[in-house]
């Protein structure tokens, strides 16, 4: 058995058992919301004791070295003790300052931080609200535009979402943390061909790294392939060809499995893909969004001639359900 | 003795890390696209699947490598369970020579590789 010591008082672990479920099970609130070890929802500080290296995967060095960990994928060894805290210090407060519905299903959030929130444009951040209910989004906004936006998908019954979409009102406190990933565009090559490609809210991220290579003066042509089921589906349709207008490199193709039109591509987004982009040797891309899909078109496109170092990937993962601690009502 | 010694590894003579770097690109997506033994590389974690190719082609090319029998034995027992067996060897090989020859390794040094992949072949299928 392996003990975790959280404000000065010892939970013991069952074998296999995460320190984040190990916690919840006890009824000690931790943030966290894919546990499967990608959002960083679930970040929390170790005070003494070992980390094994599978609970620091993915965490920028300045985190590793202030034995910040990720509690869900971490399973101390039977018989060791580890001390932890709360990543509290990594928050930033936010204030809620616009709502807005981009599509039936799509929620433009803004936040403003009080001080300043370094990010690049594609990441993406856990977003908290008083209680401790954690959900992870992605930016589709640019630092320089001072405002955080997030693409709220509402999913229905969704804890985070509907709250969002009901309860919250401008003016509200909440926090982020993070950034996370490794999404976003960096300069150097600046006439590289670009392809980004996501479906539903895997658009956000695209929506800030599409902007930023403009801003940072690509001159290679950029391909932005939006997918969804239905029409209803595809959101910020205008602000993009708004966007494809003002810069004749920037190729906007918004795409639907069924309900196609003269402006709404039919098909498969890997078929549309191809269509456009029939030999991507030598191209940068970004996948947003949907796991399957992503992990599908990655493939895809590493057989077609995309080298791995230039495949960047972000799978949008649900968040997992509750636990409930023992005794709860 | 002392002739062999001295003489630079094929990892040293085709450029090394970044050769290895460009080398894995190629054979992993021959690998991937090999329908008979696809199967064994797929791998959500496509970044660790290919650190663990460019393990294999950095040893397999003298390079320095951590790569010891036991580690191939252990690491390939799970596919020898699932069913790997001489063909499927045999088709990884034959992959890694087509790499080799795309990337201009000449012939002498591509049957050095050769040789040492194949002296793997009892760790890899756990004989």
């Amino acid at each position: 058995m392996a003990r975790v010591k959280h404000e000065s008082r010892w939970y013991p672990l069952e074998s296999e058992e995460s320190v984040l479920d190990g916690l919840l099970r006890q009824g000690v609130a931790v943030p966290n919301a894919c546990r499967a070890g990608a959002c960083q929802s679930c970040l929390m500080r170790a005070l003494s004791g070992e980390i094994p290296e599978a609970a620091r995967v993915g965490l920028k060095d300045t985190l590793r070295t202030q034995g910040y960990f990720l509690a869900c994928v971490c399973k101390p060894i039977v018989g060791t003790e580890l001390e932890v805290a709360g990543a509290d210090a990594l928050r930033v407060p936010a204030r809620l300052e616009s709502l807005t519905l981009l599509s039936e299903s799509v929620l433009r959030v803004c936040l403003s931080t009080a001080a300043p929130f370094d990010y690049r444009a594609g990441q993406y951040v856990s977003l908290l609200r008083e209680d401790g209910l954690a959900r992870s989004y992605s930016l589709a906004s640019l630092p320089r535009e001072g405002l955080l936006e997030l693409h709220v998908r509402l999913v229905p019954g969704g804890a985070m979402s509907g709250w969002l979409a009901s309860e919250a009102r401008i003016g509200d406190t909440l926090a982020v943390q993070g950034p996370a990933g490794n999404c976003f565009y960096v300069s150097g090559r600046p006439e590289q061909p670009l392809l980004l490609a996501g479906t539903g809210t895997g658009l956000a991220p695209l929506y800030g790294i599409a902007r930023d290579a403009l801003e940072s003066g690509h001159t290679g042509p950029i391909w932005l392939f939006h997918g969804a089921r239905t029409p209803e589906g595809l959101y910020l349709m205008d602000a993009l060809r708004e966007l494809a207008a003002r810069h004749s490199g920037f190729h906007y193709r918004p795409g639907v499995l069924t309900g196609g039109s003269r402006d709404v591509a039919e098909g498969a987004l890997d078929v549309l893909i191809r269509a456009e982009c029939p030999k991507p040797v030598g191209f940068r891309a970004w996948l947003c969004g949907d796991s399957g899909m992503v992990l599908s078109l990655r493939k895809k496109l590493f057989l077609s001639g995309l080298s791995l170092k230039d495949l960047h990937a972000d799978a949008f993962l649900p968040s997992a359900p509750r636990v409930e601690p023992v005794g709860a009502r | 003795m002392s002739t062999v010694a001295h003489e630079k590894s094929v990892y040293e003579q085709i450029g090394g890390e970044p050769a290895m770097a460009a080398a894995v690109d190629v054979f992993y997506r021959k690998v991937l696209s090999d329908d008979r033994i696809s199967h064994f590389f797929e791998d959500v974690d496509m970044e660790r699947q290919a650190a663990k190719q460019k393990a294999f082609l950095t040893m397999v090319t003298g390079g320095p490598s951590n790569y010891s029998g036991k580690d191939m034995r252990a690491g390939h027992a799970p596919l020898v369970t699932r069913g790997l067996n001489e063909t499927h060897f045999d088709a990884v090989v034959e992959h890694l020579r087509a790499t080799l020859e795309e990337l201009n390794v000449p012939a002498p040094l591509v049957a050095r590789v050769l040789a040492i992949a194949g002296g793997a072949r009892a760790d890899v299928l756990n004989r």
